[in-house]
Parts: structure tokens; C-alpha cells; sequence
């Protein structure tokens, strides 16, 4: 059930918190290069998911216990 | 009103202290203050009459019985026009006593006309005034929207061109969310029962973001199940923040008042749901170019801390190289002291017979005996003499 996308706001609060560590100029160069390394994955992360996601959408239906199920739905 | 004291004093026995005419209009005022909450009236309007001050003043009247009204301006100004003499109204009032001039009247608070959907309207406002003394109309009530929203719940009909427009404008500005459709029917019979029952349902999905709730334009019967108090209750209890879009810009439901946003059309709530990719994008790269900054500061940091370093290394091993040269130069001249040309420049011979053995002993001359003599600037062959002479 619990197949939601993996969460940009996520990607985007972590690199907004990567970046603002990095500005601290108390830094020093093994955390910075450190922190640049996860940063530009994320940055790719990011990207790519605002390239190439594509739009589920899905039909919910509840059984007669109560019980939620959902299957595709053309959009 | 069975408890209440009519006469606190004992009315006036005879001629002799008899009450003053504002004493009996209080007395009056206070009676039908006490004994009336507000109610609803429905009667004719006549005698219909707006003064400079805004204030509206008329009589209802029906059949068997009239009574005087007064409209206060802060209460007639929300309406669209003044009633006309003769129309039917309902209106909503707190009967009293005007003490000046002894009369009962209506303050009337709200006036519907009866024809044209008086009723529908009617019925809405007695729903919104439920929904609002229960404060979920308080505009402190109002959640924001997530930014991203990963999972979106809609709660329409399957297939109504509400839901075509929300998933094409979704899919347009953010695919990167789920829409999860809670099927419902919109309008005629049972439509009622169903969006009170999809809600729920959508309020208990797990991971929902928002819920969205609405349908395309219709007359008004088609719309008015998202007038009813009851749905509007069941939006106003799900979890997650709710926009709520019925019919066109114009058309406003009791659904609209209760969700955190009223979207006037179901690609407006789409609209608002999500971001833009496009300005996502925007900022993805405005977070990349203060990360490759972010670097460069610390890496010249480095780079001149180890420039310094580099200097002080090279100056350390000059002092180091030069220190040891003098020690080899010091160590040498020791060895040269040491050394035996030194002695042999001072004048003597070392002399050393052919295998290079040194001789020391006048007894290892025998006479005859080959040897070397080693000098300071070279060696001499010599021997000694023959025998004596005899």
C-alpha cells in the first residue's frame, strides 16, 4: 500500500539543509567536500524526478468489511 | 415561559398608583424579549419603506393578521435588492416592543424570498447557520496546502469531466504525485449518502496529502448535494487539508465555506493542489549553483593552508640539508686529521716489505731485504746493504 513516490519536498529539505551547512564558513574541507558529494547526488535525484515521473492515477475501491483496495485507472 | 415572573411588583390594585405608560411598554418590552428566541416568519411585505439611514421598515401580513418590521441596515445591506411590495418572504426575526410607540414588531435579521428557490435558500442558510455555530466556518480553521504533495485523493464521479480536468492539469504540472480517486455519484438520488461515505473513506487512506472534492458546472438541483449540511460536515472531518470545487466560478456550495480552499472550478482546485515542474526546476538549479559555491569557499581555504604548509616544509628541509652539511664537513676534516699522510707530511717514511707488511723492528731489516718506503707524495723501492765489509 505504502508505494507513494519517493518525496521531493524530502530531497528538496535535505539539500536546502546540505547547502546551508556548506555556507557556514566555520566549515571544514573533509565535511565540505563530504556534504558536496550527497549534495549533487540529491541534485540528480531531484532532477530526475522532475524529468521522468510519470502520473499515477488509481481507482479506490473498499470492500465490504471496510477493507481499501486500488487498482489502476486510465487517466 | 412557564417559569417567568409576569409581574415582579404586583400590578397597580386601583387608579391610585397606577403604572406610567412607559412603565407598562418596559414591562411589555421585557415579556416578549424574555418569551421569543428568534424565528422564522414567512408573510407578505407591504408597506415596504427605506429610510436615508439604510434602515428598512415594512409590514408582513397574512391572511388573518399583519405585524409591523424593521430591517437594520448593518442587516439589509448584504442583500441584492429591496423586496418588493406584495412578495412572499421568509424571514428570519426577534420579535420586541418598540417602547416609544408601544408596538410589537420583527427585527429581522434575514429576508428570502420564498419564489424563485426562496426555499432552497432557506434550507442553505438554516445548513450554514448550523455549520457556523459549530465554528467550521471559522476562518481559523483553514489548514495550509502541503507544497509537494505526494498522494492525492479525489473525491468525484469516475466519470465526470471534473476528474478528466484535474488529471490532465496534474499530469501537465506535477506527475510526480498519485491520484487515488474515491468514485462517488455527484448528483440525484443517493448522491448524498455517497459523498458523506467517499469522504470518509478518503479521510482514512493512508499517506494522503490532500483531498479534493467537487464536480463540473449544473443547474442548481444538479450542484445541491454539495449544499447539504451533512457532506459539508463530512469534508469538514476529513484529516488531511481539503479543496472543494463545484460547478463554475459563480456557483458557491456549503462545501466551498467548510474545505481549507475553495477552488472555483476542479482545474483552479488542480491548480492550487500542486506546484509547477518548471519553477521546481528553477529552484533544484538554484540549489545547485549555491552548492558548487558553497565548495569553492572551503577548497581555496585548503588550497592556501596548504601553500603555507608547503613553505614552511621547504624552508625546514633547507635548514635541515645545510645543518648535516656542515656536519659532514666538520666530520671530515676530523677523518683528515686522523689520517696518517698527515703524518707521513710531516716527514716520515712508513716502510713495508713486498706482502705490504709494515716493519717497525730494526731486526726485521735483514740484509739484502727488499722493501717500500711509503712517503707523502709516494713510495720508493729500497734494500738494505750486502754482508759486512771484511
Amino acid at each position: 500500500m505504502s508505494d507513494a513516490k519517493p518525496s521531493f519536498g524530502a530531497e528538496l529539505e535535505r539539500l536546502e539543509a546540505i547547502v546551508r551547512e556548506l555556507e557556514d564558513p566555520a566549515i571544514d574541507l573533509d565535511r565540505a567536500l563530504e556534504l558536496f558529494e550527497e549534495g549533487v547526488g540529491r541534485l540528480k535525484g531531484a532532477r530526475k524526478l522532475l524529468r521522468e515521473s510519470e502520473l499515477t492515477v488509481k481507482r479506490v475501491l473498499e470492500e465490504s468489511d471496510g477493507a481499501i483496495r486500488t487498482d489502476d485507472l486510465d487517466g | 415561559m412557564g417559569g417567568l415572573d409576569l409581574f415582579g411588583e404586583a400590578p397597580p390594585a386601583s387608579a391610585e398608583g397606577a403604572w406610567s405608560v412607559a412603565d407598562v411598554t418596559r414591562r411589555a418590552r421585557q415579556l416578549i424579549d424574555a418569551g421569543f428566541q428568534r424565528v422564522w416568519v414567512r408573510g407578505e411585505v407591504t408597506g415596504f419603506k427605506s429610510y436615508r439611514s439604510g434602515h428598512w421598515y415594512f409590514t408582513l401580513r397574512d391572511a388573518q393578521a399583519q405585524v409591523r418590521c424593521v430591517m437594520w441596515r448593518s442587516d439589509n445591506e448584504r442583500l441584492p435588492a429591496e423586496p418588493e411590495d406584495g412578495i412572499e418572504v421568509f424571514v428570519e426575526a426577534k420579535p420586541s416592543v418598540w417602547e416609544e410607540r408601544g408596538e410589537f414588531r420583527l427585527g429581522i435579521k434575514r429576508l428570502i424570498p420564498t419564489a424563485e428557490g426562496g426555499l432552497w435558500q432557506l434550507q442553505l442558510e438554516r445548513a450554514r447557520a448550523a455549520l457556523e455555530r459549530d465554528g467550521l466556518l471559522d476562518p481559523a480553521r483553514k489548514r495550509p496546502l502541503p507544497q509537494y504533495p505526494r498522494r492525492i485523493a479525489i473525491v468525484t464521479s469516475p466519470d465526470g469531466a471534473a476528474l478528466r480536468d484535474i488529471v490532465s492539469v496534474i499530469g501537465r504540472r506535477w506527475p510526480l504525485t498519485q491520484l487515488w480517486v474515491v468514485p462517488t455519484r455527484v448528483q440525484g438520488e443517493g448522491a448524498e449518502d455517497e459523498l458523506c461515505a467517499a469522504l470518509e473513506t478518503a479521510g482514512r487512506l493512508p499517506e494522503v496529502d490532500v483531498v479534493i472534492v467537487g464536480r463540473g458546472g449544473g443547474s442548481r438541483e444538479d450542484l445541491w448535494s454539495f449544499n447539504s449540511e451533512r457532506v459539508a460536515r463530512a469534508v469538514a472531518a476529513v484529516p488531511a487539508p481539503t479543496i472543494s470545487a463545484v460547478g463554475h466560478e459563480t456557483d458557491v456550495a456549503l462545501t466551498d465555506l467548510v474545505a481549507d480552499l475553495r477552488a472555483p472550478t476542479p482545474s483552479a482546485a488542480a491548480e492550487a493542489a500542486v506546484p509547477d515542474r518548471g519553477a521546481a526546476m528553477e529552484t533544484v538549479a538554484a540549489l545547485g549553483s549555491r552548492l558548487a559555491r558553497g565548495l569553492a569557499r572551503p577548497v581555496e581555504l585548503g588550497q592556501e593552508r596548504l601553500e603555507r604548509t608547503s613553505d614552511r616544509l621547504t624552508s625546514t628541509m633547507q635548514s635541515q640539508l645545510e645543518r648535516r652539511a656542515a656536519l659532514v664537513e666538520q666530520l671530515g676534516a676530523t677523518l683528515d686529521a686522523l689520517s696518517p699522510l698527515k703524518v707521513l707530511e710531516r716527514g716520515y717514511a712508513v716502510a713495508r716489505d713486498e706482502t705490504g707488511k709494515v716493519l717497525k723492528r730494526a731486526a726485521q731489516f735483514s740484509p739484502g731485504l727488499a722493501f717500500r718506503l711509503a712517503l707523502a707524495d709516494g713510495e720508493v723501492q729500497a734494500r738494505t746493504s750486502e754482508g759486512d765489509d771484511e
